[in-house]
């Protein structure tokens, strides 16, 4: 028993599933019990709780994505904007703006908005992977070049839709439990598969960690490269698909706005190194529920939402030293000359 | 030598990095003032370690250093240059994106009146003092336009002309030509008259016997022993240098070469068919063949590691023909050449070789997993068992292969990248200066497993700057210079000597 | 030793750049010239430094982080963060020049922390920036949600005072330039003097070119690796004071994504992303060349937004443009080296 616990406790994801228990628990405390309390109507379960896991999709997907990509040393801080241009071409589809000939099929606007964050994901990778343009300055370019795409595809106005069946991408049930739900068991689910059926992990980790040597060992590294850009312009695609959904339309300065920042924190509390590496997807997912759940806390707490940007900041900077060998490096150092002054005197 | 005055004394040194690796143990050195001392011993014997505690690259766990009477104790090379150390590394250290003049002069620049730097005088100052050394150039223009020998001649007037009284020169000759030695060693030989003291580290004996008037040597981080140059004979500084353990190994490593004389010879595995890469290397022609260690030697840049990239597709063919089992080829990417079964270790290790922040299995397992393709994942119970194979194999020290990479010492992490290459059963192995810091023990092993795995017939092609290493290892030889081919020796007729004159061979530089 | 006889010019990588650019510029402008009325004027040329000031100076700092290679996203948060900051003490009261020694104070802090965070703990440059950028965006909105107007008489007396530029009798002769225009002209000067003639400048550029080497070489790294996001945050800190200027008031979300802006005047300029190469002055041209584009889209009456996605675009094509350049300098010094 007291062997299976140590081995759990191992695992990169066991003090980010404690952290969101603890959060949990605090709050529960705090709210009297209000916090764990699920209701039942009309057989769909609502609930706080409920409510972090379905507000929390977005992030949990854009997590996934940016685990990878931080995890060959990378970022991608374009998400943000990719989710705007996926809500656009969506949400233009379906009022008919954008290809009348579709006839606001939902489907179809489904698909290309999607189609859309694979290209954008592909162009970061081509700039990363053939150009070599650092991925700070190579995603900033989508960064802010996207939010313009996306304002010229909707030609500057806020859209505002009508349709139910892409409603349902965001409020729709299935067995009681929201459908953001599925898109992130059936996203990170086959991403998860991928990673850990086939060597794709191995290949990753040692990119982040020394990419030339890894082409020495005969690993295509431009190739991974572009498809983790890929999956991640994908996967931020489909958050934009979600977020769009949820505000019923497509506002092209707000979507996504800032979320980069929140999908790297989920990484960082999750364990996985920002510097590149080693690395654990269902630990991020768990960190974004965690980023998520904080966000919720203190909005609950009345907290105005720019405190929370703050903490987060310093939150991340306090990860990284955390993660620096030099700063630990120097903690100890410091610490042991304070032991040994103590001792003297 | 006593009537010399003492310029610089370091006693009791010791360095150790981590628990476990002891650099320097109680080691002591002694320079005088208008003196050439040589710094000898094999590599990993701890010249280097020596060297950097002296330039305050590296801080000393003990000991003692004193310069001109007084204790120094530099933490930075900043201020090992203010109390006057100055060092040229092997590896040029400049900064390609500057002009000539600014590297000679960066940090110390003449001033105007306004505060600001004088260009004009410092041009003039760096081109008057090039003159000086027989380079004249065009100060003005970037560094990097001009070829490594030159760069090297540059950091030694740089390390020359700031007022030192202590200069190191950390193997500065292996990049230069006969030529250009010559001329260092006037410019040595004057500042040596000027009341400089010169410590001079160098792999070639010649040298030593050429311009040094004592020898100081090392071996495995302890201290050898002090000696005029002129009162020690070549043989004896010799095996003061490898030690007596070494000759034992030597016989083993001998043994095995002599028993597998008499390789059948027929279709190269590899052919290299006048082949050239754009810039590194021109027309080269040779046959790998199974069951043979061919030596690759020649000076640093002569195109050596360059032939091997080429064979391995990091670099492309841009003339001639490479062909694997009589078979043209055209790689694109080192996958390509391993799935043909060539395997290489790289020179650099550090930044080329290991992946320092993944474990042991994983780095082993790594290259045969490329090799059989991304949806062909090997288990971690096959990779466990892949591992615990080669770390018996090998002797690869460690508690188990969960182990990171980046804590093994640099001969372990030697066996394990040369583990990670067997894994893969290949047909042909490079090894670019595989023993290269690594401890005598450990270099012989890995010897005695190169000579071991071509006489079970795999094609080995052995790169390495130290010659009496491809002596003992190859049945043949081929020297190149200048990014060509200068010529061959084979079985009876190797030697230093022969090497060695192939390697000097009608300079005319 | 002939080898050293070649005195051959080699070309550089920034001159190149920098030539295109100016071409580029010229062509700009003779083309808005050719296709609007009243477009080619002295008015319309100084007006590129009435309306970018502030991009200007920010630009003229981050090149000196990029030149040491690094790179620092921070900038626009740090020029919102001083603008909603200086608005909020005057509203308070407080005179006008003690809110910008203090403006300018936290500039140098904001650099000295994110510099020494990524010196000494070995972080990575964009991670600790995008922390800064947050936290200090995060700071805007603390302090004020809304926009916050500027009445001081000091700071209308800047954002009014011009200095008349004449040429002759006819209108395309005239212009004028407002007095904070001045400033870009004292800090470009100042940075050119620091880059060229100081030794500070030079480390820069030798950091660089090869930090390892700029260490043995007994350089002072962590002075120049600091001191560079001092300059560029305390640039950032100038440009917000400058910006407060030009539009009389401090608000939170103002100037989302210049720094992409910024990173796009040094590079059209002629700075590599790489570091160890890269010029102030280009930069400032760059920053003209945007404000040219800017220039066109207003007078084609176009979605503001195709002004970013112009500079985007041009972002790639100069970046494409200098790893072209710098494959083809490679394999010259190959050949350099074959002689």
């Amino acid at each position: 028993m007291k062997n299976k616990l140590s081995k759990w406790s191992q695992n990169q994801a066991f003090w980010p599933i404690v952290i969101f228990l603890l959060i949990i628990l605090i709050n529960s405390i705090m709210t009297g019990g209000d916090f764990l309390k699920i209701t039942m109507v009309d057989g769909h379960f609502y609930g706080r709780i409920i409510d972090i896991f379905r507000n929390g999709g977005k992030l949990m997907i854009l997590a996934a994505g940016m685990t990878m990509v931080l995890a060959t040393g990378g970022t991608d801080i374009s998400v943000g904007s990719v989710m705007a241009i996926s809500g656009a071409i969506a949400c233009s589809i379906i009022e008919g703006n954008l290809l009348p000939s579709l006839n606001g099929s939902v489907p179809a606007a489904i698909v290309l908005a999607i189609c859309a964050g694979i290209i954008c994901g592909l162009w970061n990778g081509f700039l990363v992977s053939k150009i070599q343009i650092q991925p700070i300055v190579a995603t900033m370019i989508l960064l802010v070049a996207g939010r313009g795409i996306a304002q010229l595809i909707t030609n500057g106005k806020i859209i505002t839709i009508n349709s139910d069946a892409y409603y349902f991408i965001n409020g729709g049930y299935i067995l009681g439990l929201p459908f953001p739900l599925y898109i992130v068991i059936f996203l990170v689910g086959t991403l998860l598969l991928f990673v850990h059926r086939t060597a794709f992990g191995l290949f990753l980790e040692s990119i982040g960690c020394n990419p030339k040597a890894s082409k020495f060992a005969g690993i295509k590294v431009s190739g991974y490269l572009l498809a983790i850009y890929t999956i991640s312009g994908a996967f931020a695609a489909v958050a934009g698909l979600i977020e769009s959904a949820g505000i019923k339309g497509a506002d092209c300065n707000n979507a996504g706005l800032n979320i980069e920042m929140d999908a790297i924190l989920a990484v960082a509390i999750g364990g996985t190194n920002l510097m590149g590496g080693r690395f654990n997807i269902l630990s991020s997912v768990v960190g974004a529920l965690i980023v998520q759940s904080i966000t919720t806390t203190v909005y609950a707490l009345g907290v105005p939402a720019a405190y929370i940007r703050v903490l987060k900041a310093l939150l991340i900077i306090v990860i990284c030293l955390s993660q620096s060998d030099r700063f630990k490096q120097a903690l100890a150092k410091a610490f042991a000359s304070r032991k040994r002054r103590e001792a003297a005197v | 030598m006593s009537n010399q005055e003492k310029l610089l004394t370091m006693t009791g040194i010791s360095k150790s990095f981590g628990k476990a690796v002891k650099a320097l143990d109680n080691v002591q050195f002694e320079l005088n003032a208008g003196e050439i001392h040589a710094l000898l011993g094999e590599n990993g014997a701890g010249k280097s370690t020596l060297i950097k505690v002296l330039t305050g690259v590296e801080e000393r766990d003990k000991g003692e250093i004193t310069l001109d009477g007084k204790t120094i104790h530099p933490r930075s090379t900043d201020e090992a240059q203010k109390v006057g150390i100055s060092t040229v590394y092997q590896e040029v250290n400049l900064c390609p994106n500057l002009s000539v003049a600014e590297n000679i002069y960066i940090g110390r620049a003449p001033k105007t009146k306004f505060g600001g730097m004088d260009w004009k005088k410092m041009n003039a100052d760096a081109s008057k003092l090039l003159s000086g050394f027989g380079l004249n150039l065009n100060v003005q223009a970037n560094l990097d336009n001009y070829s490594v020998a030159i760069q090297q001649m540059i950091a030694i007037a740089r390390a020359s002309d700031i007022k030192a009284k202590v200069l190191i020169l950390d193997e500065p000759t292996s990049s230069l030509s006969q030529a250009e030695v010559n001329k260092l060693f006037e410019v040595m030989k004057k500042l040596k008259a000027e009341g400089m003291g010169i410590i001079f580290v160098t792999h070639f004996l010649d040298q030593v016997y050429e311009v040094t008037d004592r020898i100081t040597v090392l071996r495995n981080g302890a201290y050898v022993g002090t000696y005029n140059t002129s009162d020690l004979p070549r043989m004896e500084l010799v095996s003061k240098m490898i030690g007596k353990d070494y000759a034992a190994l030597n016989k083993s490593v001998l043994d095995s070469k002599a028993e597998k004389k008499g390789s059948d010879k027929g279709e190269p595995f590899v052919k290299l068919d006048n082949v050239s890469h754009q810039g590194t290397i021109n027309n080269i022609d040779m046959d790998i063949h199974k069951g043979e260690v061919l030596g690759l030697s020649g000076l640093l840049g002569s195109g050596r590691s360059e032939t091997a990239r080429v064979i391995f597709g990091l670099d492309s063919v841009s003339e001639g023909e490479l062909k694997i089992k009589g078979e043209k080829v055209n790689f694109k990417h080192p996958i390509d050449a391993i799935r043909k079964d060539i395997a290489f270790c790289p020179e650099d290790r550090k930044t080329d070789g290991i992946i320092g922040d993944l474990s042991i299995r994983d780095n082993i397992v790594l290259a045969l997993q490329t090799k059989k393709g991304l949806f062909k994942k090997i288990s971690k119970k096959e990779a466990q068992i892949l591992a615990d194979k080669y770390i018996e194999q090998l002797e690869i020290k460690t508690p188990n292969a969960d182990q990171l990479i980046k804590n093994l010492s640099g001969g372990n992490q030697q066996k394990v990248i040369l583990a990670r290459w067997l894994a893969t059963n290949p047909e042909l192995l490079m090894l670019d200066e595989p023993t290269r810091g690594i401890d005598v023990g450990t270099k012989a092993e890995i010897q005695k497993i190169v000579i071991d795995l071509a006489s079970e017939g795999m094609a080995v092609l052995f790169i390495s700057s130290e010659l009496d290493e491809e002596i003992r290892c190859c049945q043949k030889i081929i020297v190149l210079r200048d990014m060509q081919q200068a010529g061959e020796v084979s079985d009876e007729e190797i030697s230093q000597s022969a090497v060695m004159e192939i390697m000097a061979g009608g300079d005319n530089a | 030793m002939t080898r050293g006889e070649n005195k051959k010019k080699k070309f550089h990588i920034n001159n190149v750049s920098l030539l295109i650019t100016i071409v580029l510029f010229v062509a700009m402008f003779i083309f808005g010239s050719i296709r609007y009325d009243h477009f080619f004027s002295i008015s319309t040329f100084l007006n590129l430094f009435n309306d970018n000031a502030y991009l200007m100076i920010a630009g003229i700092g981050e090149t000196f982080v990029l030149i040491t290679g690094g790179i620092d996203i921070s900038i626009s948060s740090t020029v919102a963060f001083t603008g909603v900051f200086m608005a909020h003490c005057l509203e308070k009261g407080m005179p006008a020049f003690v809110v910008i020694c203090l403006a300018l104070l936290i500039g140098i802090t904001v650099g000295a922390v994110q510099g020494s965070l990524i010196h000494y703990f070995k972080l990575q440059p964009f991670i600790v920036t995008l922390a800064g950028q947050f936290l200090m965006r995060g700071l805007c909105v603390v302090i004020s949600e809304a926009s916050i107007p500027i009445n001081d008489s000091f700071f209308k007396g800047m954002a009014l005072g011009r200095i008349p530029i004449s040429f002759g009798e006819a209108k395309p002769l005239n212009g004028k330039i407002y007095y904070y225009v001045l400033i870009v002209m004292v800090v470009l000067l100042v940075s050119i003097f620091v880059l060229k003639k100081l030794a500070f400048g030079r480390a820069i550029y030798a950091v660089g070119g090869n930090e390892q080497s700029a260490a043995l070489m007994g350089l002072n790294v962590a002075r120049t690796k600091i001191g560079v996001y001092i300059i560029s945050s305390f640039c950032a800190a100038l440009a917000g004071i400058v910006f407060s200027f030009y539009t009389l008031a401090g608000y939170g979300l103002q100037n989302m994504g210049m720094e992409l802006d910024a990173i796009s005047s040094a590079v059209i300029g002629g700075t590599l992303l790489t570091g160890g190469v890269g010029s102030v002055f280009g930069t400032m041209v760059g920053a003209m060349i945007q404000g040219i584009i800017q220039t066109i889209v207003t007078y084609e009456n176009l979605n503001t937004w195709w002004t970013k996605v112009t500079i985007a675009g041009l972002l790639c094509l100069f970046i494409v443009i200098q790893r072209v350049i710098a494959v083809r300098a490679d394999a010259m010094k190959g050949k350099a080296t074959a002689e």
